[in-house]
């Protein structure tokens, strides 16, 4: 499956899904931040499905791109889900302390 | 057609988290608006087809601006309130800005279209510049001059920020977060490199090695790691310091190397040469670049506080 | 690269006008703006528009046809000088301003003494 290369129907079904999937998990995301009271479940909302989001759209992509681009867009993605789990406990914490202080 | 419609969309975002950050009530809504301009700005440079400013922008922008706005923040205390404005006050700027940016618009348009014999020059000469990448060889060769200065201003800004400084806030650190900076370090020395070495034939170089390695390094500072990094540390004034002296060493060296010893050129490397010299001051200009605005952004200086200051006034007035 | 850049010249309008448009809005806010921290933002916004004109500018000659044709490498290679220097610049005002808020609450403390 070379750059740019002519793709099957299955393929493009699937890889069109895939990008669908994480299109919807991103606005379900970005909808809970907006929406969610109060700062765990926005944090909940953001982290979870962002990251999900995210693989499933470098998932979708991987039909499109090259062995080697796809080992580095993987290895985006566990950078950006460990990225984003420590940066979300840091919140929480946060959050938790100010919340026993008060 | 689906470009243009990203183009709108992008540049849609950027006014309106622009225009946010400038009329949010509360400071804080408004450097973090601005931090998330900051990272939509980095894709505007690879929508621009300018890797070298998305790759500075994305570690400089998201990463650096975020850490000093946040820290300039948590200092804020009583600064933070400011006076509430009346209807009129907001009123008359709007209207001077307005008719600014009917103006601005107007010169824009009348720019020439053509770009002038810069670029023509550039390409012709890029053969005997030593680099293959244009960036590069404008910023360290074609244009030397400037990077020299730029370095100056760096250790200028550096030396004023550590004088005025306050005491940096202490937080202590977790262990999770702690951990997970100490295994992204090595990632970053490794992508820092790879730019460094990358920036003779294709975008990268100094500057964007110096800001990713700055990044990094700020994270495992305000994470109490890399604690030898402090202005009190002789070695890191030396490699601070160094990025500025191996530039006016080499063109020195250059200098005097040259045929033209008569008539001499000032910042004009030997072709022959060319590579190698620019190779020496990339590593040295990354080591002072990091060095610099990792202190810049964690500024401490043990020396004079102002709780220092104040101490040996009360001391002198009791005396 | 080249499919890109052909595609570029159609919307390089918008992104000209986007960067106008952020420095009005810079500099309203550098008026307006009443506390400290927001003026150094809205400069930073200023800078943000004017860098972004640049690299607008850097795209002049691309209608020309030229096969090997490529942006102005004045142009980003000044613009990188200065994205550098503005952050520099930013940290520098900032340092001074915790100076001052932390010079005023030390003055409003000191009468209380």
């Amino acid at each position: 499956m070379s750059f740019g290369g002519e793709l099957n129907i299955i393929s493009t079904l699937l890889s069109g899904v895939l990008l669908f999937t994480g299109l919807l998990f991103f606005i379900a995301g970005s909808v809970g931040m907006l929406r969610f009271p109060d700062s765990f479940s926005r944090l909940h909302a953001v982290t979870k499905a962002d990251s999900l989001g995210l693989g499933a759209i470098i998932a979708g992509l991987m039909f499109y791109c090259s062995w080697w681009q796809n080992l580095l867009m993987l290895l985006i993605w566990l950078l950006v889900l460990a990225s984003g789990t420590v940066s979300c406990q840091l919140l929480a914490r946060f959050c938790k302390n100010k919340q026993d202080q008060a | 057609m689906s470009l243009l419609l990203f183009d709108l969309l992008l540049c849609g975002l950027l006014l309106a988290l622009a225009l946010a950050s400038v009329l949010s009530r509360q400071l804080s809504h408004a450097v973090i608006l601005y931090i998330a301009f900051g990272l939509l700005m980095a894709l505007t440079w690879a929508r621009l087809a300018a890797p070298d400013l998305a790759l500075a922008e994305a570690a400089i922008g998201a990463g650096l601006t975020g850490a000093l706005c946040f820290t300039a923040l948590a200092r804020q205390g009583r600064l933070a309130v400011g006076p509430t404005l009346g209807w009129q006050q907001r009123c008359w700027p709007a209207l001077f800005v307005l008719v600014t940016l009917c103006g601005l618009l107007l010169v824009l348009l009348q720019i020439p279209v053509n770009p002038g014999p810069l670029p023509a020059l550039v390409k012709q000469q890029l053969a005997a510049s030593g680099v293959s990448h244009p960036v590069t060889a404008v910023l360290l060769n074609f244009r030397s001059w400037d990077t020299l200065l730029e370095l100056l201003v760096l250790l200028l800004a550096l030396l004023g920020t550590l004088q005025v400084a306050p005491a940096p806030v202490r937080q202590s650190s977790w262990v999770l977060s702690r951990s997970w900076s100490q295994l992204l370090a090595p990632l970053i020395i490794l992508l820092a490199g790879y730019l460094l070495w990358a920036g003779a034939h294709q975008p990268g170089g100094a500057f964007q090695a110096g800001a990713l390695l700055a990044a990094g390094a700020v994270v495992l500072k305000l994470n109490q790691q890399l604690n030898w990094l402090v202005w009190t540390n002789g070695w890191v004034r030396f490699f601070t310091i160094a990025g500025l002296a191996v530039f006016v060493i080499a063109v020195l060296a250059a200098w005097l190397l040259s045929d033209a010893v008569a008539e001499p050129v000032w910042l004009s490397w030997p072709p022959e040469f060319a590579k190698y010299i620019i190779l020496l001051i990339e590593i040295f200009a990354t080591l002072a670049i990091a060095i610099t605005l990792t202190l810049l952004v964690v500024a401490e200086q043990p020396g004079t506080p102002l709780s220092l200051a104040r101490q040996e006034d009360n001391e002198t007035a009791d005396g | 690269m080249r499919p890109l850049m052909a595609e570029l010249s159609s919307s390089l309008n918008v992104f000209l006008a986007t960067a106008a448009a952020l420095v009005a809005i810079g500099v309203y806010g550098f008026i307006v703006g009443p506390e400290p921290l927001r003026r150094i933002v809205a400069l930073n916004i200023i800078s943000a528009g004017i860098f972004k004109l640049m690299v607008v500018l850097a795209y002049r000659g691309s209608g020309n046809g030229d096969a090997e044709w490529l942006a102005d490498p004045v142009l980003h290679a000044l613009v990188l000088t200065g994205l550098v220097v503005a952050v520099s610049a930013t940290a520098f005002a900032l340092a001074l301003l915790a100076r001052l808020g932390q010079s005023m609450t030390a003055g409003q403390e000191d009468p209380g003494q």
